[in-house]
């Protein structure tokens, strides 16, 4: 059952996990072991640009996220001008667009994102329970082998803001909560993209789009 | 689809004779019952459909705060579900301590009622989705409260307690509730001292009580002897979990049952 390899040697591909501060890294290392990959926690851009593939994690808030990363912000850049699979999941995920309302707070100036994807991130209106905490269903728009086998699965969120993507097509998976968001995001070539939800939290459906990763991983 | 009603067993570890962590479980409050290895447990619920976990350290030792730890951290790493600890926690250190080994919530009850500071510490360091604070509630039939409801024809307060309900605060329950939700609390726990271990069924007025009170999401607990329990305290007192021990660690329901009995009756679960 368990496919955590013995040695990076025999791992399926070798990814980083960007360490910046932020976020307990203990679950998604080892969802990402479990799913076949060698990986290393680092925020040394020598490393990120040597791996196969790059995870940005995180919890919390937007602003202080940004501003943790912002010494390896051009780094992070790079890794996906090069092209290689960038996986930024929850708050990482955030980080990948442009803006977010949560930087906003307290009158202070906006933080920029990533402007990996182009959009902001929204908080959910009033009347709705935040955050949207707990199991909800994935509902695929479009192809990408992140979603392989995922279509109409359950995955576990928590967050308070979600998505809003400039280009509709950037959204490969929706979730409804009080109104449809993106769960899962993706730029034009495909190599940068970001899922809203745990997957190292979301059992078997999350560590099949682990699984998947490390196969865009190993592929790329 | 819409977000789904959290099925949660929760799992009270201490130490055996060897101080080996072990799970045990009240009947009535007897005295606490063997029921098993906490990491097999886990395992066990994981596969069988658990939406999250809590794990309860009621071993109130620092020998025991250890042991846990390693609890936790074997449990994170082989199960992929959300896993809250609670037991014991009373600084932003234990905080930190507990989510190193692998939580991704810390549940607190009387640490955060003696120094509500804690709360807003940990949120703001560690984010509020990860702060679930912990209430053990007790009617009370007096003058004392703040908020009163309608249970039973007589008119009743809820009063936040301490030691497992050995203590009162005089706190009222639904003051406590805003004041934690509004220093940062991402989660609420509601534990009845008057249902706990009777299995007739959640605290309906209380738990509707905090669910009318606060917007972050409410976990019910203490009473749970049925589906139907769960049903209630779902579409009665709009709770977004429900928690239960004795009627999954004694196999009278499987989770699977539980979920296909409120699928049945329309309520939202995982499968």
């Amino acid at each position: 059952m368990s496919t955590v390899p013995e040695s990076p040697e025999e791992a399926l591909a070798s990814v980083v996990v960007v360490d910046y501060g932020l976020g307990n890294l203990r679950s998604v290392t080892r969802g990402l072991e479990r799913a076949g990959a060698a990986v290393e926690i680092t925020d040394d851009p020598d490393a990120f640009a040597a791996a196969d593939g790059v995870v940005l994690p995180g919890v919390g808030a937007f602003r202080e996220g940004v501003e943790n990363a912002d010494p390896i912000r051009e780094d992070l850049l790079a890794v996906a001008e090069r092209g290689q699979p960038l996986f930024g999941i929850c708050l990482g995920m955030q980080m990948l667009l442009t803006s977010s309302e949560e930087g906003t707070t307290d009158g202070e100036s906006a933080v920029e994102g990533l402007d990996l994807i182009p959009g902001t991130n929204v908080r959910f209106s009033e009347g709705q329970k935040v955050p949207h905490m707990g199991w909800n269903d994935l509902s695929l728009e479009r192809d990408h082998p992140l979603v392989e086998g995922v279509d109409g699965e359950y995955a576990y969120f928590v967050h308070s803001y979600y998505a809003v993507p400039d280009d509709e097509h950037a959204a490969v998976a929706t979730t409804d909560y009080g109104r449809e968001f993106p769960s899962i995001v993706a730029n034009e070539d495909g190599t940068v993209f970001g899922t809203q939800f745990h997957p190292e939290k979301s059992g078997e459906t999350g560590l099949q789009i682990l699984r998947n990763f490390v196969e865009i991983c190993a592929d790329d | 689809m819409v977000l789904t009603k959290r099925i949660i067993p929760c799992i009270d570890v201490d130490l055996d004779e060897d101080g080996n962590p072990a799970v045990y479980t009240g009947v009535h409050f007897e005295d606490l019952k063997y029921t098993g290895d906490p990491v097999e447990m886990a395992q066990a619920y994981n596969e069988a459909g658990a939406d999250e976990f809590v794990f309860l350290d009621i071993t109130a030792s620092a020998e025991g705060r250890e042991t846990m730890l390693d609890v936790v951290e074997r449990v994170a790493d082989e199960v992929f579900i959300p896993l809250t600890v609670g037991g014991g926690i009373r600084t932003t250190d234990d905080i930190k301590e507990t989510l190193r080994a692998g939580a991704d919530k810390v549940s607190i009850t009387t640490g955060a009622l003696e120094r509500p500071e804690l709360v807003n510490e940990g949120a703001k360091a560690f984010g509020s989705q990860c702060i679930v604070i912990s209430v053990d509630a007790r009617r009370r039939f007096d003058e004392g409260g703040e908020h009163y409801v309608e249970v039973d024809g007589e008119s009743c307060w809820f009063e936040c307690t301490k030691k497992g309900g050995r203590e009162g605060t005089g706190i009222d329950v639904l003051e406590w509730a805003a004041e934690a939700e509004s220093r940062g609390a991402g989660e609420l726990f509601v534990n009845s001292i008057d249902k706990d271990g009777t299995k007739d069924g959640y605290d309906l007025p209380l738990t509707k009580a905090v669910c009318d009170t606060v917007d972050t999401p409410v976990i019910a607990s203490s009473g749970c002897g049925s589906p139907e329990d769960m049903y209630d305290v779902f579409t009665e007192a709009g709770a977004d979990a429900g928690l239960a021990a004795s009627i999954f660690h004694f196999d009278e329901y499987s989770i699977e049952e539980t979920k296909s009995i409120l699928d049945e009756r329309e309520v939202p679960v995982r499968f």
